[in-house]
């Protein structure tokens, strides 16, 4: 085994959101990426850890990058991965989500990976079946994975976490990316300022402790990083939308902008991109841009909570 | 038959009463209520440390029926309500069909005939299928039985509509109950606006929602001179307002239900949809500002807002969930709990607002247990504490916020109409 010098402490059947975490399991999990992240640079890319195990993802809302990263991740562990979206299940047919969990769980899989367009769609799954319950984004509410892979590349890059300053650009009232972002950073002692025009910005934010601003470019001034969410224009919501055109100008990252910023800040964005509309293409293929790594940070922080879980039900049934 | 309650604390507000008697019951009415009653012969409940009080009013309960009996039929629904101590309930009117015409009050007429286990009233739509469109025949809705009307879980958009309402309501001596919501303000909200909903992710309701709707319904009431009664009040800024108006003379009285001065929102953070109802659990200040209210007055009673749902409707994703939750079988140890043990009221203060100032609102002759009256008769064990559990709710739908927790206070016996309903055996 690979995984070295891990104290284990996890012990939650689920994951279902940065919010329930201590800070010490945030980190127990980023210090577990760190040993799994060499794992996809070998040339046989495949650990025996989930051997025997079947992974679910099961899927109720369109998506590619999160599906495909977690099947990675659970096939480089060596898992068995069954994918079911919603279009092709029985879900069309009306059957409802905890009869669906509990089929899942008939078929004697061990862990479920779940995408949702509902908040509390995985807390309400975790709670009435015994499998493990990965929440790979519900709603508005969280989506652990996305932020706890953010959070892993900003550590790499910037070396430490407490005391950084992070800006998160975008729609963070409709964003489940920018809710676990806050979660995880500020446990772990990051300054967080959110950005957005005020129509974005839920109320009570700023209870989370967080700093709200509606001018980028301020926000932008002490920033070490800059997370840019993604823009969902096609949202057919009875909410007030800014303008694109006015958005991108107010609120969108471009170099011109970054001119201004800190040098070196790094740029991150958990896809896929609007280019032109969060931020230009020359900042989405710069020299701060991480997008890429973040992708392929994906797979290792996937593969420690698909560990750390699979090993805390090995522990609970002995 | 005679039965003969001894021994037991008689709390009776309405007479005045707080003091160790007995209560001798004969063809379901009450003949006397004096110190040490003589047996002869009758059946005696030995209510030795009980608390006896009148059966409790409840004047908004949904019970399904005709059209959602899944959900609760009025046999199961007044079976709750007696286990609850519950005696008489005014049965809201958004049911399939809705209680709109004189011919279907004429139907659940007919099923209370057939089926109720307690006294049940009825309250008429104001407006034709609740659709806030066209008048229902209000004149007609009293004609046929109607104690009051609404169009619970909607609220009239058209102010020229309501005000029609109100006149006519006015005319034919009418109490209309107002759900003081404004949806194109609350929208597709499932919790209160605020931080929790941020937190978890979920759309929020607001409180101008609410308080705006009742600004009006009380403005209304004012110009019209009609009785209007508030209902699920949740926020502070509706007690303000309802505060105001009684002070400027306006007909207007009001209710809050046990989940509402209970819990905050914080109850909601584990996606709990026993917990989601409409108007949603609110902030600790306006929790506080409900107790308040109802220990000054200007919340009149306790109502539960009973709304029956089934598993298939609760036990799925948050937003996806009907609102509602049950409570006749825990409204009086939940009030016992929360607002007597807490020392906000005291026993007849409790009474009063569970049933003197309901049944004086709706204008029955309930609520009392002077000589003469129905032997309408809660005997209550104060002291007792039990564990709210969905296998022992009689109600045919379990969604009870309670769930799982302790409340003090236990209704040993219901006694209706003279009939003995024991509950600890």
């Amino acid at each position: 085994m690979t995984v070295k010098g891990i104290i284990m402490s996890w012990v939650r059947k689920d994951l279902l959101g940065l919010e329930y975490l201590s800070k010490e399991e945030i980190e127990l999990i980023l210090s577990t990426a760190d040993s799994f992240k060499e794992v996809s640079t070998r040339e046989i890319k495949k650990v025996p850890a989930l051997r025997g195990k079947t992974v679910v993802n099961l899927f109720y809302e369109p998506s590619t990058r999160t599906r495909v990263s977690f099947e990675v991740a659970a096939k480089r562990l060596s898992a068995d991965v069954i994918n079911i979206a919603s279009e092709t299940s029985s879900v069309k047919k009306g059957e409802t989500l905890i009869d669906t969990g509990k089929n899942i769980q008939a078929l004697k899989a061990d862990i479920i990976v779940m995408r949702h367009n509902y908040s509390g769609a995985a807390v309400v799954l975790a709670r009435n079946i015994d499998l493990s319950v990965i929440n790979a984004g519900d709603g508005w509410h969280e989506h652990p994975t996305q932020a706890l892979l953010d959070i892993f590349t900003l550590k790499e890059k910037l070396g430490r976490i407490p005391g950084l300053h992070v800006t998160i650009v975008g729609d963070i009232a409709h964003s489940r990316v920018a809710r676990s972002n806050i979660w995880g950073l500020t446990k772990l002692g990051a300054k967080v300022t959110v950005c957005a025009p005020a129509m974005l910005i839920p109320p009570g934010i700023e209870e989370l402790g967080v700093k709200v601003s509606h001018d980028l470019g301020e926000a932008l001034k002490q920033a070490d990083a800059v997370n840019v969410l993604r823009m969902q224009f096609e949202r057919d919501e009875e909410e007030a939308f800014p303008k694109q055109l006015e958005y991108f100008q107010n609120f969108g990252i471009t170099a011109e902008r970054l001119k201004k910023a800190k040098k070196g800040i790094i740029v991150m964005h958990p896809g896929p991109i609007n280019r032109g509309i969060e931020m230009s293409s020359e900042v989405a293929d710069g020299a701060n841009s991480v997008i890429l790594e973040q992708v392929t940070n994906g797979i290792a922080v996937r593969m420690a909570v698909l560990f750390l879980v699979a090993q805390a039900r090995e522990e609970n049934a002995a | 038959m005679r039965l003969l309650i001894k021994n037991g604390r008689v709390v009776d507000p309405a007479n005045n009463i707080d003091a160790a008697l007995d209560i001798l019951v004969a063809d379901g009415k009450i003949v006397k209520v004096a110190k040490d009653i003589k047996a002869n012969g009758a059946q005696i409940i030995d209510a030795a440390d009980k608390i006896i009080i009148p059966g409790l009013v409840d004047m908004h309960v949904h019970l399904r029926e005709p059209g959602r009996e899944d959900k609760e039929t009025v046999e199961s629904g007044t079976a709750a309500a007696l286990k609850g101590g519950v005696t008489t309930l005014l049965a809201m009117p958004n049911t399939t069909p809705a209680i709109d015409s004189e011919e279907n009050i004429a139907l659940l007429k007919k099923i209370i005939g057939k089926s109720a286990q307690a006294n049940v009233l009825i309250c008429g739509a104001i407006s034709k299928g609740r659709l806030g469109k066209e008048l229902s025949g209000i004149a007609e809705l009293k004609k046929a039985g109607a104690l009051a009307i609404s169009d619970d879980g909607s609220s009239v958009d058209n102010d020229d509509l309501l005000l029609d309402a109100f006149k006519q309501a006015k005319e034919a001596g009418l109490l209309v109950i107002c759900h003081s919501e404004d949806k194109a303000l609350s929208g597709k909200g499932v919790v209160n606006r605020g931080l929790i909903a941020t937190r978890m992710g979920l759309r929020g309701i607001s409180h101008e929602s609410e308080y705006l709707r009742v600004e009006r319904d009380i403005k209304l009431a004012k110009k019209t001179g009609v009785k209007i009664h508030i209902a699920h009040v949740s926020c502070k800024e509706s007690v303000i307002l309802i505060a105001a108006a009684k002070k400027q003379g306006v007909k207007v009285t009001a209710e809050a239900a046990p989940h509402h001065f209970s819990f905050t929102e914080e109850a909601v953070l584990g996606f709990d949809t026993n917990f989601k109802m409409n108007p949603p659990l609110r902030s600790k200040a306006d929790r506080e500002a409900l107790r308040q209210a109802l220990k000054d007055g200007t919340i009149d009673c306790i109502a539960s807002d009973h709304a029956p749902h089934t598993e298939n409707e609760k036990d799925i994703e948050f937003d996806r969930a009907e609102f509602g939750v049950i409570g006749l079988e825990t409204e009086l140890s939940a009030a016992i709990t929360e607002l007597v043990e807490t020392k906000l009221l005291d026993w007849p203060r409790l009474v009063e607002k569970m049933a003197v100032n309901p049944a004086r609102i709706l204008g029955i002759d309930q609520g009392s247990l002077a000589t003469g009256k129905d032997a309408d008769i809660v005997i209550i064990d104060p002291k007792q504490e039990r564990l709210v559990e969905k296998q022992k709710l009689i109600s045919r739908s379990k969604n009870c916020a309670f769930l799982g927790m302790k409340l003090r206070g236990v209704v040993e016996y219901t006694i209706y109409k003279g009939e003995v309903h024991p509950w600890n055996s």
